[in-house]
């Protein structure tokens, strides 16, 4: 089996995946696994798809060389510009796919999570496009510290649900949605938001946000000839990663995460809690239906974490990253909250783009990157805009 | 080993057959170390004098399953440092117990423990059977030859929801009892006691183990509702919250039977260890 085949029909990448969840939602996902592979086979559905992305949510979105922060940091840098597709974020890409398979499925409501509510917008816009009721749970930290966020998915019609159970983040939402979808499997339908979860999602999740490779890989070949030394993308669930990464995963491509170190930095390996960084830190477990690396101790309980940026701050990360880890076939390393304000603030200042703050760990990782690789060619998923982070860097003094 | 392997599984069973709380039998479930460690070998003992078998719930962080009961007391039994350990030495330590103990628990918390040190441990302890509600017919088979072979059980969970040929294959292959979900929904929700007959029935006839029906039982009408179609009830959330009200677990269970089983017989077997709790 080479890198691209998994999953295999249980939804395992290695020993990593699987389905663990209550029995009353193995039927659920069975459906939605056959719908999915159904759907994604149907070219008429593959149309509708390739349509709404291009007419609603932009794309293909552009690649767009980082020459002044490149020079700066010592590397040809290029910027694969999620921030600017429909509603600021890659998490886009997937929620349209998913609403237009839950109304093919004939879902009478959807339940989504979001953590710095990036993908709880982009749900409701899907929703509302389709006429779709939304309910989305979010951690009630979380609804304070991307307060724009829970304004616009209320504009999109959409409830929003705080949590205030557990650690009041995305985590808690994802437990809750979970619950709520556990109440009628058969009418609600689960939108969740990144690679993780029980079987199908990781799968279909990386299907859906594959066209940020596809499309990255295509423009970086037409525009310089040849394929970059590297691609380096953040990791919260991994979405954006997986699908920047997968499209190069039988090229000679080194493939780069970066996971939020929170206050403990580049190279701590302290392990302790104050971060998110699941792969670097974490061993295997189970937590919201699937086998993966996890932040717990060790009675199997899941840790609170931290991290300056909403969707990173998670103790799980995607089964396919545990395993591209565990197979060395991609790279995981860790950034601080300080450093990733710092290549925040650089990006904005240089390039004139202002970066989310989980897209600020991928740029801070490609300095460090820079650093030992002078001159080397990046390519760099940049997978949202920072408009939602103003309160907190204001906060931090910028 | 206290027994020899088969004799726990099928005294399980017999159990729930039997019961000695009167029809249906009472499976009480309740969260380990809750309301605090120190209080929980007392409460176990009293609930286990009543009850016909008892689960004791292993406290997650993150209890996907469960409602906003089993999220209270199992957040407030890890802030009491419960763990798996401590759940496991307790039982060694708490003396004969007059009802069968299964471990109720998220996977997470057992696979961090290890499933060759637990099974050993928890045969050690007289330990009848597992249920893992995140544990479903696909992910279970390793661990269920290896619970099976040390001599426990493990229980199927089914729901409404579960299709026909699919419920077939988890009772044939459940122990100890078939755990009947009764609604789709979380723990301590409302439970659906009408209009679940068919399913109930679909359920026995397809298990030659005992079968219990659970999630959101309440009263002694829902108790009344379902003793024609099962063979025992589990009651969670409703004991957890007289417990947390500082009410008498022991008696609260002692009414819902005995106000349930009137006129279906079995009211006559009831009293004997029961009588004897405080
Ligand atoms: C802009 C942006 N990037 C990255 C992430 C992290 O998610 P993932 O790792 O699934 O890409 C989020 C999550 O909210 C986000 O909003």
């Amino acid at each position: 089996m080479t890198a691209t085949t998994w999953p295999d029909a249980r939804g395992r990448f290695g020993k990593f995946g699987g389905r663990y969840v209550p029995e009353t939602l193995v039927g659920a996902l069975e459906r939605l696994d056959l719908a999915a592979h159904e759907a994604l086979a149907d070219e008429r559905f593959g149309e509708t798809l390739s349509l709404e992305l291009e007419s609603w949510v932009g794309r293909p979105t552009p690649l767009s060389r980082a020459q002044r922060l490149g020079d700066a940091w010592g590397l040809e840098l290029w910027l694969k510009r999620e921030d600017l597709a429909h509603t600021g974020a890659h998490k886009i890409n997937n929620a349209v796919g998913q609403a237009l398979l839950a109304q093919r499925m004939g879902a009478g409501r959807v339940v989504a999570e979001t953590g710095a509510g990036q993908h709880g917008v982009a749900a409701a816009a899907a929703c509302a496009r389709l006429g779709l009721p939304c309910t989305v749970y979010m951690g009630a930290i979380d609804m304070k510290r991307q307060a724009p966020n829970v304004q616009r998915m209320r504009l999109f019609g959409t409830e929003v649900v705080p949590v205030e159970a557990g650690d009041a983040t995305l985590r808690a939402a994802i437990d809750e949605a979970m619950r709520d979808w556990v109440a009628d499997p058969e009418g609600t339908f689960y939108l969740l938001g990144s690679v993780v979860g029980p079987h199908p999602y990781p799968w279909l999740v990386r299907q859906f946000q594959r066209v940020i490779g596809i499309e990255a890989r295509h423009q970086f070949l037409k525009r310089t000839g040849g394929l970059p030394d590297a691609c380096i993308a953040c990791v919260g669930g991994g979405s954006n990663a997986i699908g920047l990464f997968h499209p190069f995963l039988d090229d000679p491509v080194e493939l780069i995460g970066i996971e939020a170190g929170g206050a403990t930095g580049r190279s701590g390996i302290d392990g302790g809690a104050g971060h998110a960084a699941t792969i670097t830190h974490g061993s295997p477990g189970v937590l919201h239906g699937c086998y993966s690396m996890l932040l717990q101790d060790s009675d199997g309980q899941i840790l609170e974490t931290h991290s300056v940026s909403a969707g990173l701050d998670y103790p799980g990360v995607g089964p396919e990253h545990s395993f591209l880890n565990s197979s060395s076939i991609a790279y995981y390393y860790t950034v601080s909250d300080a450093e990733a304000i710092g290549a925040l603030e650089e990006c904005s200042r240089l390039e004139g783009i202002l970066p989310a703050l989980e897209t600020a760990h991928a740029l801070a990782g490609a300095k460090n990157y820079g650093r030992d690789h002078p001159g080397a060619s990046l390519l760099l998923g940049c997978s949202g805009r920072g408009d939602k982070d103003l309160d907190i860097l204001a906060g931090a003094g910028l | 080993m206290t027994a020899p392997p088969v004799g726990r599984v099928t005294a399980l069973e017999r159990r729930l057959k039997h019961p000695t709380s009167g029809a249906p039998a009472l499976v009480a479930y309740l969260t380990a170390g809750f309301p605090s460690r120190s209080a929980f070998p007392d409460l176990l003992r009293s609930v286990a004098g009543v009850a016909d078998a008892v689960e004791i719930g292993v406290p997650f962080t993150d209890p996907m399953a469960d409602g906003i009961t089993i999220q209270r007391t199992s957040r407030i039994a890890l802030e009491d440092g419960v763990t798996l350990h401590w759940i496991l030495e307790m039982l060694g330590s708490v003396g004969r117990l007059e009802a069968p103990v299964l471990l109720m628990s998220y996977v997470n918390p057992l696979l961090a423990y290890g499933w060759h040190r637990l099974t050993d441990r928890a045969g050690e302890v007289d330990v009848a059977g597992f249920i893992v509600p995140d544990l479903p017919w696909e992910e279970c088979q390793p661990v269920r030859s290896r619970i099976e072979g040390a001599g426990m059980a493990l229980v199927q969970l089914v729901s409404p929801l579960t299709p026909e040929p699919r419920l077939q294959t988890l009772c044939a292959a459940s122990r100890g009892f078939v755990y009947a979900v009764t609604t789709t929904g979380t723990t301590g929700g409302e439970g659906n006691t009408e209009g679940i007959a068919d399913y109930l029935r679909r359920v026995t006839r397809h298990s030659t183990v005992p079968v219990c029906a659970g999630f959101g039982i309440r009263s002694t009408r829902q108790v009344r509702q379902l003793a024609p179609h099962v063979d025992g009830v589990v009651i969670g959330s409703a004991l957890l919250e007289v417990i947390e009200r500082g009410g008498e677990p022991a008696r609260f269970l002692r009414d819902l039977c005995e106000g349930s089983s009137g006129g279906m017989g079995g009211a006559g077997q009831r009293g004997g260890p029961a009588a004897a709790t405080p």
